[in-house]
């Protein structure tokens, strides 16, 4: 267990080095230079090249890595050109929504698919089966912004239920801020909740055709038991691998519902970051999200070992 | 006379397959008596498991389903029972083992919880009360260190002691008949010897009757005191071992016993399937008015092609299915 651990940890550092390299790198060689984005196309040489000095874009490419890196961990990163304040902030502000609207539309995904998943595995090429497979191809051909669009217009227009978008701040109103969330969270569920549920099913078709299951349902188990213990335990696996990488694209910000939605999230300020060329703002979200997936998948892994004893040996 | 426990009369069980109907089971009738260990021997796809898992309504449906017959257990016909009074039935008074020790363990659960589960279910016992019963029957069926291996998942364990759980599983409820498909065939030869003995011993103690399931006549010959014999869906002879053994009357039961070069060389007879009888099984697909022997059989005439073989009897319990009982001239 500690060998398994030590050896993911050192991967996931690995990782996370070659993005920030990569997204680092990528960015430097890219036309588009801050000084002058700042200073505007009006500027002197002289002024350019003074604040070139003093923000270090004259350094060679190594220095101003380190010093960048060195900058994000020890939590003081670049400032953000647009909003004059450490990037570092910003992003802890907007996850602030984009969090828990990742983590709800996952919840949605799950209480609606497992469940699902499960009955059309049960009830194999019979109508009940057909009906959600059609649904989950439905879902899966839906775009998310139309059913953002639609929810609002059924929701918030029609039924007056909800606001049509917009995001009042946790400390303003808590229940308020929930509330907004949950059309978006609903939209990004239900369109994820399709491939889940596809993956149940076959995860436990699979399962249930399993010596294993016989041998409980052998033994007098209830169904019900047979299915829900026995089975899904180990159908969870394979499901277990996509929510995780869902959690994290989601986390790595849902760019579109966002809009939609007049969310204050990640996606909506890297979408903005880059049509100002706001450069560090756009370099760290990028390397955020691409953490995020990355550590979420980390403790996926992590996971599996809690569910499934043979990968406790490794 | 002793009693009847299971009486199982021409029963019939058919899959739907891309080919047709498939009837992996045709009109088997056979009966086990209390205490009494039969042997039910064929070659792979003759239908020895599904007439088994047939027994507690194990058959994967669809494709498959019971086509007609009766198994009475006791007083009951098991083919009538409703889910729940089946379910009832399952790991309490009938209980299977099953040919994979490998596989047939739910990699995900402790030892403990798998071995401990029918006396949860059947008995109503505690969890406590459940565990230390299933630690009881894991020193029964000896496992060492047994205490610990309560909270061991399946691949901390060897095949034979997987066996052993298997068994133990099965045994918790004290079942009246124990069926067990080929609980040997995956374990190398020693094991294979050990895990015999553990349900000879078992069965003498409980006084359980066991349904033994094997392509292995060596296998048979140890522990069981009838035997049946099973081709293509059908029993073909039936008998006491010792009858079967001395005096084997039909075609194929012959060709089995010519195969094996001495009984109790266990290790060759497991790999012998048949390859001394020319030709191979018909399709199950097919339908076959004659003796679905008749294609390899050397003493088939014109009545084994046309007219499917009646019952008839040899000796006292020695039963046959051929022709060749009737016209003992065709025979040379
Ligand atoms: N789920 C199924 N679908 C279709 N056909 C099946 C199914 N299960 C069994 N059969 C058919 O029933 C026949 C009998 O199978 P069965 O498993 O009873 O054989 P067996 O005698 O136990 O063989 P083995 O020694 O290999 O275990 C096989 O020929 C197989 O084609
Ligand atoms: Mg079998």
């Amino acid at each position: 267990m500690r060998r398994y651990l030590i050896k993911n940890i050192t991967i996931l550092i690995l990782l996370l080095f070659i993005i920030s390299l990569t997204v680092f790198a990528i960015l430097f060689v890219l036309p588009g230079d801050p000084a002058q984005i700042i200073l505007g196309i009006n500027a002197t040489p002289e002024t350019l090249a003074n604040l070139r000095a003093e923000l270090g874009l004259d350094q060679p490419f190594w220095v101003q890595y380190g010093h960048w890196i060195g900058g994000l961990l020890t939590g003081h990163g670049s400032r953000s050109i647009n909003y004059d304040m450490p990037v570092y902030d910003l992003i802890v502000s907007r996850l602030a929504v984009t969090g828990p609207l990742a983590l709800m539309a996952i919840v949605f995904a799950v209480i609606i698919s497992i469940p699902l998943g499960i009955y059309a595995a049960q009830h194999q090429n019979r109508p009940g089966d057909l009906i959600v497979m059609g649904f989950t191809q439905l879902g899966l051909a839906t775009p998310e912004f139309w059913l953002g669009i639609l929810l609002i217009l059924i929701f918030a227009v029609k039924w007056r239920l909800f606001s049509a978008g917009g995001f009042p701040g946790w400390d303003v109103s808590f229940g308020g801020s929930l509330k907004a969330l949950l059309l978006p969270a609903f939209a990004l569920g239900v369109i994820r909740a399709s491939i889940i549920t596809r993956l149940t099913r076959s995860s436990m078709l699979e399962v249930l055709r399993e010596d294993y299951i016989r041998t409980a349902r052998a033994k007098g188990l209830k169904e019900r038991t047979v299915v829900y213990v026995h089975g899904l335990k180990n159908a969870l696996i394979p499901v277990l691998t996509i929510l995780g990488l869902q959690l994290g694209q989601l986390l790595a910000g849902a760019i579109i519902i966002e809009n939609v939605y007049y969310l204050p999230g990640l996606g909506r300020l890297v979408f903005q970051a880059i049509g100002q060329r706001d450069l560090p703002v756009v370099r760290e979200i990028v390397v955020f999200m691409a953490a995020a997936v990355i550590i979420v998948n980390f403790f996926v892994d992590f996971t599996y070992a809690f569910i499934d004893p043979r990968f406790r040996k490794r | 006379m002793s009693r009847r426990l299971l009486e199982i009369e021409n029963l019939c069980v058919e899959f739907d397959t891309p080919e047709g109907i498939a009837r992996a089971v045709d009109g088997v009738t056979f009966h086990i008596d209390v205490g009494e260990t039969v042997g039910l021997v064929g070659e792979s796809g003759c239908g020895k498991s599904v007439t088994s898992l047939s027994m507690l309504g194990l058959i994967p449906s669809p494709p498959g389903r019971v086509a007609g017959g009766r198994i009475r257990f006791e007083d009951r016909d098991l083919l009538e029972l409703d889910k729940e009074q089946l379910r009832q039935i399952r790991g309490r008074e009938v209980s299977m083992i099953f040919q994979e020790p490998m596989t047939s363990l739910n990699p995900v659960l402790t030892i403990g919880r798998q071995v401990a589960e029918p006396l949860m279910i059947h008995r109503q016992l505690s969890k406590a009360d459940a565990w230390d019963e299933a630690c009881r029957w894991l020193e029964f069926v000896k496992i060492p260190a047994a205490e610990k291996r309560l909270n061991d998942y399946p691949h901390q364990l060897s095949g034979g002691m997987r066996q052993r759980v298997m068994i133990a599983m099965a045994m918790v409820c004290r079942p009246k008949l124990l069926i067990a498909d080929e609980p040997t065939t995956a374990l190398d030869v020693t094991i294979q010897a050990q895990i015999l003995s553990l349900m000879s011993g078992l069965k003498k103690e409980f006084d359980m009757s066991v349904l033994l399931i094997t392509h292995d006549l060596g296998v048979i010959a140890q522990v069981a005191r009838r035997v049946m014999v099973m081709y293509a869906g059908q029993i073909v002879e039936q008998a006491l071992v010792t009858d079967l053994f001395n005096d084997p009357f039909h075609p194929y039961t012959r060709g089995l016993l010519e195969s094996i070069p001495k009984i109790g060389s266990r290790g060759q007879g497991r790999n012998v399937r048949l390859a001394e009888i020319p030709g191979t099984v018909p399709p199950l697909t097919e339908t076959i008015t004659g003796c679905k022997f008749a294609r390899r059989c050397r003493h088939a005439f014109d009545r084994c092609r046309e007219e499917r073989p009646a019952v008839s009897s040899v000796s006292e319990g020695h039963e046959v299915r051929c022709w060749l009982k009737q016209h003992p001239e065709k025979r040379s």
